[in-house]
């Protein structure tokens, strides 16, 4: 057992723990948070199965995103899109036996890798090349991205360029699930995909990445339009009528 | 005090997206309201020692009662799918009228103060202390957003710049900084019962004026009732009705209706205005008291329905908001709520706009017209902002894009809509909502209004439209004012129901 190996370990416990405490408490702030009056950005579905659909819409074609642009609906699609078949694909690292349709995957994974970065790319490139984009865009913005492009580049690299003991590293992920740590492969590039991807676990709760969860708390997506129908009432707002 | 001159922008053939011009519109700012406007609505009378203090805390409460505002605070990743969507961007090129960057006034405050990486590295995600500088900036930009909503409709999580603005505009009041023009207007409510402070008399002499001018115009004895106990139609308009032109034009229009339908209906003189400017300011708690208003006439005057006439705020604080500020509405449990619900009769959508009380009207054949009393108008409709994207009209979602071209292709031959992406839930807003519309305010009014100036330019080319059609208040006194300045005439807008006036069939002169 070596030191970097515990160290790894204890890097993705922390990270992990981060990560579900983190975003626990935000959801729990969106959930506990009133929305006293009704908002949805009409036209609006007037039932929940009709909510239901136009968030499910959102989640997965960015409706309103290509309603608004569709170079970075474009970018940001296949940017997302990538990322869950990469991140589908990583399940093997995690699985034993491996389910039937994360092997189904495993070449569209290989290859999405490509894709993600291409999306990261194009949204980086609107960073620089669109005025208004490069007014908005914070340090913040660009790490976030260039956080994204190394791990992305990083697991492209030991995929194509320089591979590392998968063997070993599903050996070390498997033994993180039962609290008995396995040695890591000291491939420089396994350690730095595995510290960045720490990096964005431990970042997500406190960063714009919450965008994520925050979609689906948003009152102007999240509400049917029956004003007229049912009387909509926060604690507070409701105290007034006393 | 006069504003500046300035330029009018120049109108192109097709939309283009202007270069961002940092500080074009700095110099912009609404008149600050005196201690006494501040007072009068219960707010402190001017910025004192300690306000910014009082400014984080405000914000700290705002964020536990609106969850729209904690959400939007956090979600926004910088997209820019809403860069090139505000009209005041688009009229001006100054970056802070990007919807985000607006946005992003209020979220480098929140950082500093309620985030972690805030706290602890504010220059790495761009969070500012509250200061004079910063306040200086909330009080030009926040008062260059009408609270149209366009932006909410192409962001990806939905974020309504509309929920921030309020909320600056919330905080900015409640540590003594507010805009004269609304918080005057919200005192003459209280005081007098309308915005713009007509007492009773002579609102029973304007109506009195109305019905001589109209007998001579139809020879029909068409009334305009104030304040008769048990009529069945208690109808709250926005004041501008009673007074301002083209506005009046309407509410002939909606007296001509309940008289050729044959209900009997009624204004008051103490809901003497559906305009609600609490919204505008984001202050729940006025919000509600100046709705009281129409809940307590309604009780007092013993109605069955309650319809709303031509203003696009007041449509959506009177459909989305009433409900819950007051209980004017359907399916209320409490106590509150049943007392004016077992009132008002069920059948009927409670409240409804006039818009769906005629086109209801309409579709039953209660009511004809002879279109071709119209035939001098080439018509295109605005769709205001309010109604597009914050209400809707009738039982299918869109209804208030249907509804009123209805009815204008009901009452008149030659219709024509602008383009499409400057209409319907993508409708460019007139430049003058959200309490703009205030002459110190002019130069953003008139920069503003250049996307839909833009797209009826080109109907009036292509197609000859010589009128465009409306329903709201704001738009109207809004484009009577700003049309001439890209050489057109005043008197091309008017209201849905000036059209339904010229055109209805009243029955033989008595």
């Amino acid at each position: 057992m070596t030191v970097l190996s515990i160290a790894y370990a204890a890097l993705f416990y922390a990270a992990t723990a981060i990560l579900v405490v983190g975003v626990a408490l935000k959801l729990r702030s969106y959930a506990r948070t009133p929305a006293p009056l009704l908002i949805p950005t009409t036209p609006a579905p007037t039932t929940t199965g009709g909510v239901a659909l136009r968030l499910t819409r959102e989640v997965v074609f960015f409706e309103s995103l290509f309603k608004g642009n569709k170079w970075t609906w474009l970018f940001g699609w296949m940017f997302h899109a990538a990322l869950l078949l990469v991140i589908l694909r990583h399940f093997r690292y995690f699985q034993q036996p491996v389910w039937d349709v994360i092997v189904f995957i495993q070449p569209y994974g290989t290859y999405a890798g490509f894709a993600m970065v291409a999306g990261l790319a194009g949204l980086w490139a609107r960073r620089f090349l669109v005025d208004r984009v490069r007014y908005i865009s914070t340090p913040s913005d660009h790490l976030h991205l260039a956080l994204l492009i190394a791990i992305g580049l990083s697991g492209l690299a030991m995929r194509f360029v320089n591979p590392t003991d998968i063997v070993a590293v599903k050996a070390f992920m498997l033994g993180l699930m039962r609290f008995d740590i396995q040695p890591l492969p000291t491939d420089l590039l396994l350690l730095l995909h595995l510290a960045l991807v720490a990096l964005l676990m431990i970042v997500f709760p406190i960063s714009k990445l919450l965008h994520a969860p925050g979609l689906f708390f948003s009152p102007t997506r999240n509400q049917a339009d029956t004003p007229r129908e049912a009387r909509h009432l926060a604690p507070w707002a409701a105290a007034l009528d006393k | 005090m006069a504003t500046a001159a300035f330029e009018t922008p120049k109108l192109k053939p097709y939309p283009v997206i202007p270069l961002v011009a940092a500080g074009a519109t700095s110099h912009l700012k609404p008149f600050v309201a005196s201690a006494a406007i501040q007072t009068a609505v219960g707010f402190p009378g001017e910025l004192a020692e300690g306000w910014e203090q009082r400014a984080v805390a405000k914000m700290g409460e705002l964020l536990d009662k609106y969850r729209s505002l904690r959400v939007y605070m956090d979600a926004c990743v910088h997209c820019g799918a809403c860069s090139d969507k505000c009209h005041y961007f688009l009229g001006t090129g100054d970056p802070k009228n990007m919807p985000v960057a607006r946005q992003d006034l209020m979220r480098a405050v929140y950082r500093r103060y309620f985030t972690f990486a805030g706290k602890h590295f504010p220059k790495l995600v761009g969070a500012v202390d509250m200061t004079k500088d910063v306040l200086d900036q909330w009080w030009s930009y926040y008062n260059q957003c009408s609270e149209c909503r366009r932006c909410s409709v192409f962001c990806p999580y939905g974020i309504d710049t509309a929920e921030v603005t309020m909320a600056a505009r919330e905080i900015m009041d409640s540590v003594g900084l507010g805009q004269k023009y609304s918080n005057e207007i919200i005192g003459k409510v209280h005081r007098i019962g309308n915005n713009l402070g007509i007492p009773g008399p002579a609102l029973e002499d304007t109506l009195l004026g109305l019905e001589e001018d109209t007998k001579e115009e139809t020879g029909v004895d068409v009334r305009f009732p104030l304040d008769v106990a048990g009529a069945e139609v208690l109808l709250v308009t926005p004041s501008a009705d009673f007074f301002s032109e083209p506005h009046v034009e309407s509410l002939i229009g909606y007296a001509k209706v309940f008289h050729a339908a044959g209900i009997s209906w009624t204004l008051s003189s103490k809901a003497s205005e559906a305009g609600n400017f609490g919204m505008f300011i984001g202050n729940y708690e006025q919000l509600r008291k100046i709705a009281l208003r129409i809940r307590e006439a309604a009780l007092e005057l013993g109605v069955k329905r309650i319809v709303v006439g031509e203003c696009g705020h007041a449509w959506r604080v009177a459909y989305s908001f009433w409900n819950t500020l007051v209980g004017i509405g359907a399916g209320g449990k409490d106590p509150f709520a049943i007392q004016l619900q077992s009132q008002l009769d069920g059948r009927y959508k409670q409240p409804m706009h006039i818009c769906e009380f005629t086109h209801d009207l309409i579709q039953r054949g209660a009511i004809k017209f002879d279109k071709e009393r119209n035939d001098d108008r080439i018509v295109t409709f605005h769709d205001s902002c309010n109604v597009a994207r914050a209400s809707r009209m009738g039982d299918m979602p869109g209804g208030q894009f249907v509804i009123p071209r209805e009815i204008i292709k009901a009452v008149a031959n030659n219709f024509h809509d602008m383009a499409p992406g400057t209409t319907h839930e993508a409708t460019f807003c007139c430049g003058g909502g959200g309490g703009l519309l205030t002459d110190d305010l002019m130069e953003i009014r008139v920069k503003g209004a250049l996307p839909r100036m833009e797209a009826l330019k080109n109907v009036v080319d292509g197609h000859g439209v010589n009128f465009m059609a409306t329903i709201c208040a704001i738009c109207k006194a809004q484009f009577s004012k700003v049309l001439p300045y890209y050489g057109f005439d005043m008197g091309m807008v008017g209201g849905v129901h000036q059209l339904v006036s010229k055109a209805i069939r009243l029955g033989e002169p008595e």
